[in-house]
């Protein structure tokens, strides 16, 4: 297992809170589902209602932060306490990277994830957050294995693909989940020499590396972000190796987004069904418009290291 | 107690002619169900559409989203023939979501909250708060050998009231009200808040597979699905 320095506590009774164990256990339980991003209380009720595992809350889906420039940053808390009211599931909600006083407010809000994200503006440019310090656990992107491997030495508990967010655009999230899940199978069959070799060209801790070689898994849920807008590109993600999917602006940026997320939400459970994949993809009005990524002025991926 | 599990070398349930345990596998913590009871050397097959259900003697509901299971059971058509199965005498084991599925009352639920209502028990959502205080703690289970099981619990359930017919396996002391059921067992119906799927616990997953084995051992032969195609893993 990873050196853990974790912030473990003791609630009122006397119980060991905040664990490594009970982070990723979160992650766990949300598998196979859909975490979606919600702006208002209303949208995390038509979320519930299409059957999200967790939502995220935020005051613009990427979409809108692409469109609309200017530093994004941490959701008003009010907002955030809104949405935790209005729904009975998990809530999520983003801090910029390395800006761990957006973490500590979001802790002492109890959301239910912390996603250190590269679709807000980064806070730092040397150091993400120290998430060992936190017992509210984290979820991070990644666009390959070393910068994954990185972030859960650092304590995050959940890695997602950073795919290219409010592109509507799956090709960057396929290439990001290629590339940790190629990287992960080669690990899994090098020998034991070989695994320093992939440590440094990784630059990821070598104990990490170890652990991949021995389960052949990366240590955390490996979930799919960036660029998910129809049942079929979240059928391609959990098929590629994605064990859930976050959808960000493909749901509320769509012509019908109640119908279009419930679709998603039986796609990613019958991710290998055609037959129910032909039910839910039909009729669902246009997706959203989405955009060639050569086009985008902004790479959000390309933040964080 | 009505079925304590044969207690053999540990970790393996000793059976005849090894049972197929189901476990739904539409959301939620699947695979380490699935990987427990391989260990137990029984057949596995995950079941995600009424077609999946006929060749199962047992199944495992899993940890997850309730309210997402809900709704992909009725999207697959599976809600009525799981319980026309329960009603049938097939045993389950539900762990967190899966417990929530199979009580009788749903507390702190959405107003649209449906339940299998396999085991006589009113249940509460969330009832430890956020993630925040998800935790993990020893427990001692009632008529089970083998010492305390390490209890990991995630945004976890806890039992507020039993019905007469139901055994507390194990229980949990709340700040606000004292001693709170988290394992229970009615029948062939075994539920728990926590999940020893996380952990590595056997024990549950033994009494499940000693439970399938003795309805399979009545119902000889099997009136269906007893064949080829049987076994999926």
């Amino acid at each position: 297992m990873v050196s853990k320095h974790e912030m473990t506590a003791k609630d009122s009774a006397g119980r060991v809170t905040g664990t490594d164990r009970v982070k990723r256990g979160l992650a766990e339980m949300l598998r196979g589902g859909v975490i979606m991003d919600v702006v208002t209380p209303e949208h995390a009720k038509i979320a519930e209602d299409a059957g999200a595992v967790a939502v995220m809350a935020l005051e613009r889906v990427p979409a809108d932060i692409r469109r609309d420039g200017g530093v994004a940053r941490m959701s008003d808390p009010a907002l955030i306490e809104a949405i935790k009211a209005a729904v009975t599931i998990p809530v999520m909600a983003k801090a910029r990277i390395g800006h761990f006083a957006e973490a500590q407010i979001l802790q002492a809000l109890q959301v239910d994830y912390i996603d250190e994200s590269e679709v807000l503006t980064p806070a730092d440019e040397a150091y993400h957050i120290d998430k060992w310090g936190f017992e509210v656990p984290f979820v991070c992107g990644a666009t390959n294995l070393g910068e994954a491997l990185r972030r859960i030495s650092e304590g995050a508990a959940m890695i997602r693909s950073k795919g290219e967010a409010g592109s509507g655009n799956i090709v960057e999230a396929v290439r990001h989940l290629r590339s940790v899940l190629g990287d992960i199978r080669a690990i899994a069959t090098c020998d034991a020499t070989e695994r320093y070799g992939w440590a440094k060209q990784l630059q990821a801790p070598v104990g990490l590396v170890q652990e991949i070689a021995e389960t052949g898994r990366l240590p955390v849920p490996l979930f799919c972000a960036g660029g998910i807008a129809t049942p079929a590109d979240a059928a391609l993600v959990m098929q590629l190796g994605a064990e859930a999917v976050f959808v960000g602006s493909g749901i509320f940026k769509s012509e019908d987004p109640a119908v279009r997320a419930r679709a998603i939400v039986e796609a990613t459970a019958h991710f290998r069904d055609p037959e129910i994949l032909v039910k839910v993809s039909r009729g669902l009005g246009t997706p959203m418009k989405g955009a060639e990524i050569s086009t985008l002025e902004t790479r959000l991926a390309e933040r964080g290291w | 107690m009505a079925a304590e599990p044969k207690r053999a070398a540990p970790g393996r349930a000793v059976v005849v002619a090894a049972p197929v345990i189901g476990v739904l596998a539409l959301q939620g913590d699947v695979s380490e169900h699935v990987g427990m009871l391989q260990a137990l050397g029984v057949g596995v097959a995950e079941v995600r559409l009424p077609r999946d259900l006929a060749g199962v003697d047992a199944l495992v509901l899993p940890g997850g989203e309730s309210t997402t299971l809900q709704l992909l059971l009725e999207a697959a058509g599976l809600r009525d023939v799981i319980a026309a199965r329960i009603a049938a005498g097939m045993p389950v084991l539900g762990t967190c979501a899966g417990m929530i599925l199979l009580a009788t009352t749903v507390l702190d639920g959405r107003p649209d909250q449906w339940s299998f209502g396999a085991i006589d028990l009113a249940v509460r959502r969330n009832a430890f708060g956020r993630q925040v205080a998800s935790f993990e703690e020893d427990l001692d289970l009632a008529g089970i050998g083998g010492g305390p099981l390490h209890a990991v619990f995630i945004r976890a359930p806890v039992v507020e009231t039993v019905g007469s017919g139901v055994e507390v396996l194990a229980t949990i002391s709340m700040s606000d009200d004292g001693a709170h059921p988290v394992a229970c067992r009615q029948g062939r119906v075994t539920v728990t808040a926590f999940h020893p799927e996380l952990v590595g616990d056997h024990r549950l997953h033994e009494l499940l597979v000693a439970d399938a084995a003795a309805v399979t051992a009545h119902q000889v032969p099997r009136s269906s699905g007893s064949g080829a195609g049987r076994r999926r893993h």
